[in-house]
């Protein structure tokens, strides 16, 4: 067995494996360290920072979830600086995006005391929800662009390539080719992206209708009849097999993070 | 890409004959496509994607990361307007709103006739010819005084600028000779640099040469170039490059502009150089896209060079072999960061990747690289033509020998100026001919650096002595506001830069630069609110602690010095 790493977080001894994360070392403490766009099923990218933390002796606050645990460091998970940092970022984002269905980020801004209407009068991120696929409904407007669902389509997991991070700087959005509607790209429909967005942007279509207030009778009777209108022409193809894929089969499995 | 009539040749005629072709060739095959088409069809884009073997959604991505490649039909002729600080205190927003009302359009939008889009673009790096503007292809300047009509019609484009200071080294051929011409070059001392290297020294002596001489990186970071070149030359690899960094896109630069348009030869030799000194046998020069004409001409100094024999298979006799291939940016001034510039070349979003590895161990696909700045590289190759103690003769002993300065602003002759280390700031300041009215500020280093007060006129200019100073010397942007500018004006440019360039990878940057702007936007307006001073030092905190790049760590350092220096601008109104 290799020779594992000592180090203290927030005061605790801690002994890890070479090449364990920092964040990862924390968790096995028993130290919790909150994190957004981490998961287990997507490659880190250390997008949100929001996983950091201070190391003594490093320049600037270092993401836990990117960086392995070094011999002898000394990290704090909760201090003042990282509070700030943590706290700001969070009233930043919750003021361009609805968070509204992430309960976890909602909880942490309640922990930081986060005030988002400090930037009152700022720019939102509101695009109108997209309905263009019998399956799933994409709700941009809850989207914090954690990537994950970009690259579950791509080389993560699935190889489809269907959705891509367009624009930049705070006009980033996650879409298609040309804004294609759904139908028209490469998605098979596998449902990953639904199962791994971590703040309801993306969500099966019969959730959304209800949330909408349609009535499970309504609901039959709309998707019979667009069964119908649509016969064979969806996709070039209705095998059960590849449109059935997504829905509840996706759904039931969580994100593990 | 403004070429008069639309190429009809079928998209894949013209990419099976550029085959074999890989994602990295992405970004010069939408150029090109561009410049063929008009713009970026579905049908084209489909084409590239089975050529390139890159998914349409990926490509998509690429083409709107960067602001030069249009997925829409655009005017013929496109007409880039600078706002960007300098260019707004010269009068650059009049000049886009004359523009704009001669052709009845608003930027962004076509002609009825086609003929031309105005475009109103952050900073185009003509600083010493402000307000700046490039009409197609062309860079124009001095627009206040000239009517739109005119320079509409018939452009007139400015030369290389005025170049000031001594001793002439890396300065010397600029405008002296003709660009490309080996000939001229070499009788003034070019090519011999390397030229000692290939037949006097092992790679191992000219790393040391250039360790002894003291050469530190130009690009703003100041990293010493022979370490550099040592580590990316002893990991072990099957191959290794050599990236030029001629992505020069801060505001208030224009050095490497007039390198590599008046001397290109010059940083030519320079990449062959550090080629010869790592062990590698590619180099690519990236020149960003809003640089058309130093691109032009570098194309003709690369054929020169090949002609020669300074480049391409066995140079000099030896068994040297080296090649340089040109890429162009299309507009983003993230890439000028080392590894989004990678990104790019690779054929992706310009992203920085997360650091570490660092590019001399894990570099251009995934290979060793020696990545430098042209003036870095010339200067490379001018100390191996001259040797160490020449080199060392001027400057001081921690800074050595000279360094461009880009002077900009409020000073009687803008231009750049070489100078030695260790020349204080007022005296390169008095060479320029003293500031325009009196001296209110000066902003150092860029829009990532920072103002000083007339306080700083005594200061040597050395890494030392500035960062002693907390100010950044950066790539050498000094631009002098006198005190009729509105500084929460420039702010407010700043902050406007930053969010229009921010890549938008990292929340704190692609947020924050955001939140930076809606508060300065406020205080240029003269409204800022309670709270706001506060929820704008929390925002630059937020960026300069956690960002994964440089930009976002430093998009706030500016106007954060500034509330240092001048804490009454940021009093809200009523306070």
């Amino acid at each position: 067995m290799a020779e594992r790493i000592e180090l203290t977080i927030d005061g605790r001894a801690v002994a890890v494996e070479p090449g364990t994360t920092i964040l990862e070392a924390a968790r096995r403490a028993g130290i919790d360290i909150p994190v957004l766009c981490y998961s287990k099923r997507t490659t880190p990218n250390g997008l949100c920072r929001m996983c950091v933390v201070e190391v003594e002796g490093a320049r600037g606050l270092i993401a836990s979830c990117l960086t392995p645990a070094a011999a002898g460091s000394r990290i704090h998970t909760e201090t003042e600086r990282v509070v700030r940092a943590r706290r700001t970022m969070l009233e930043m984002l919750a003021f361009s995006v609805d968070l509204s269905e992430a309960p976890d980020l909602q909880a942490l801004m309640d922990r930081y005391g986060a005030r988002p209407e400090r930037f009152e009068g700022g720019a939102r991120r509101r695009p109108a929800p997209i309905d263009d696929n019998p399956m799933y409904v994409r709700d941009y407007a809850k989207c914090v662009l954690c990537w994950r669902c970009v690259q579950v389509c791509a080389e993560d997991v699935q190889f489809t390539f269907a959705l891509n991070v367009s624009g930049r700087g705070h006009e980033t959005h996650i879409g298609t080719a040309f804004g294609r509607p759904m139908p028209e790209t490469t998605c098979v429909f596998c449902g990953q992206c639904v199962d791994v967005c971590p703040t309801g942007a993306l969500k099966p279509r019969r959730e959304w209708l209800l949330e909408q207030g349609m009535s499970a009778e309504a609901m039959m009777q709309a998707t019979m009849t667009e069964k119908r209108k649509r016969g064979p022409a969806l996709g070039g193809d209705e095998s059960p097999g590849v449109v059935g894929r997504g829905g509840e089969g996706s759904r039931q499995r969580r994100d593990p993070s | 890409m403004t070429s008069g009539k639309i190429d009809q040749q079928p998209v894949h005629v013209w990419l099976s004959g550029l085959a074999p072709l890989d994602r990295s060739h992405l970004l010069p095959t939408l150029i090109e496509a561009q410049r063929r088409y008009g713009h970026l069809t579905p049908p084209t884009v489909a084409a590239i994607s089975q050529a390139l073997r890159v998914s349409e959604a990926e490509i998509l991505g690429v083409v709107s990361f960067y602001t030069l490649l249009y997925d829409r039909p655009t005017g013929r002729t496109m007409v880039r307007v600078c706002t960007s600080p300098r260019c707004a205190q010269a009068g650059g927003e009049d000049v886009l709103r004359r523009l704009c009302e001669h052709l009845h359009v608003q930027p962004g939008q076509p002609t009825a006739d086609g003929a031309y889009e105005i475009e109103e673009v952050p900073c185009l790096c003509l600083c010493d010819h402000a307000p700046a503007a490039l009409h197609g292809e062309m860079p124009v300047g001095h627009l206040r005084q000239v009517p739109v009509a005119d320079w509409l019609a018939r452009p007139q484009a400015i030369g290389l600028g005025f170049i000031g200071g001594e001793p002439r080294r890396l300065t010397a051929r600029c405008g002296a000779i003709a660009p490309a011409d080996v000939q001229a070059f070499t009788a003034l001392g070019g090519f011999a640099g390397l030229r000692r290297a290939l037949t006097n020294l092992t790679p191992q002596q000219v790393i040391e040469t250039i360790d002894a001489s003291g050469l530190d990186g130009r690009g703003g970071a100041a990293f010493p170039t022979g370490r550099k070149w040592s580590l990316a030359g002893s990991t072990p690899a099957p191959r290794r490059y050599v990236v030029c960094n001629g992505d020069e896109s801060e505001p208030g630069t224009f050095k490497d502009r007039l390198l590599l348009e008046g001397d290109p030869l010059a940083v030519i030799e320079g990449m062959a150089l550090a080629g010869y000194a790592i062990g590698a046998s590619r180099g690519y020069l990236y020149v960003r896209g809003e640089y058309p004409r130093a691109q032009g001409i570098l194309l003709q100094a690369i054929e020169a060079a090949q002609q020669a024999g300074y480049l391409g298979t066995g140079i000099l006799g030896t068994d040297f072999t080296f090649e340089v291939e040109l890429r162009s940016g299309a507009g983003a001034y993230i890439c000028g960061e080392e590894t989004a510039l990678l990104e790019s070349i690779e054929g992706r979003r310009g992203l920085p990747r997360l650091k570490p590895p660092y590019p001399v161990t894990n570099g251009l696909f995934g290979m060793p690289t020696a990545i430098n700045n042209v003036e870095t590289l010339a200067m490379a190759a001018w100390i191996l033509g001259q040797g160490v103690e020449a080199y060392r003769a001027v400057g001081t002993a921690e800074s050595p020998g000279t360094k461009l300065f880009c002077l900009s602003g409020d000073i009687d002759v803008p231009g750049t100026y070489e100078v030695p280390f260790g020349t204080t700031l007022g005296a390169l300041l008095d060479q320029a001919g003293g500031v325009r009215g009196d001296l209110q500020a000066i902003l150092l280093g860029g829009a990532a650096g920072a103002f000083a007060g007339p306080e700083a006129l005594d200061l040597p200019l050395t890494h030392a002595s500035f960062r002693s100073a907390g100010l950044p010397l950066g790539s050498g942007v000094i631009m002098v506001m006198n005190g009729e500018r509105d500084l929460r004006r420039t702010c407010y440019h700043l902050a406007r830069f930053f969010a229009h360039e921010s890549c938008g990878k990292c929340f704190p940057c692609q947020l924050g630069t955001q939140r930076q702007l809606e508060i300065i936007g406020r205080l240029a307006d003269g409204g800022l609110r309670p709270g706001d001073p506060e929820a704008l030092d929390d925002v630059a905190f937020a960026m300069s602690e956690t960002s994964i790049c440089g930009l976002g760590v430093t998009a706030g350092s500016a106007i954060q010095s500034a509330r240092r220096r001048w804490p009454e601008l940021f009093r809200p109104a009523g306070e």
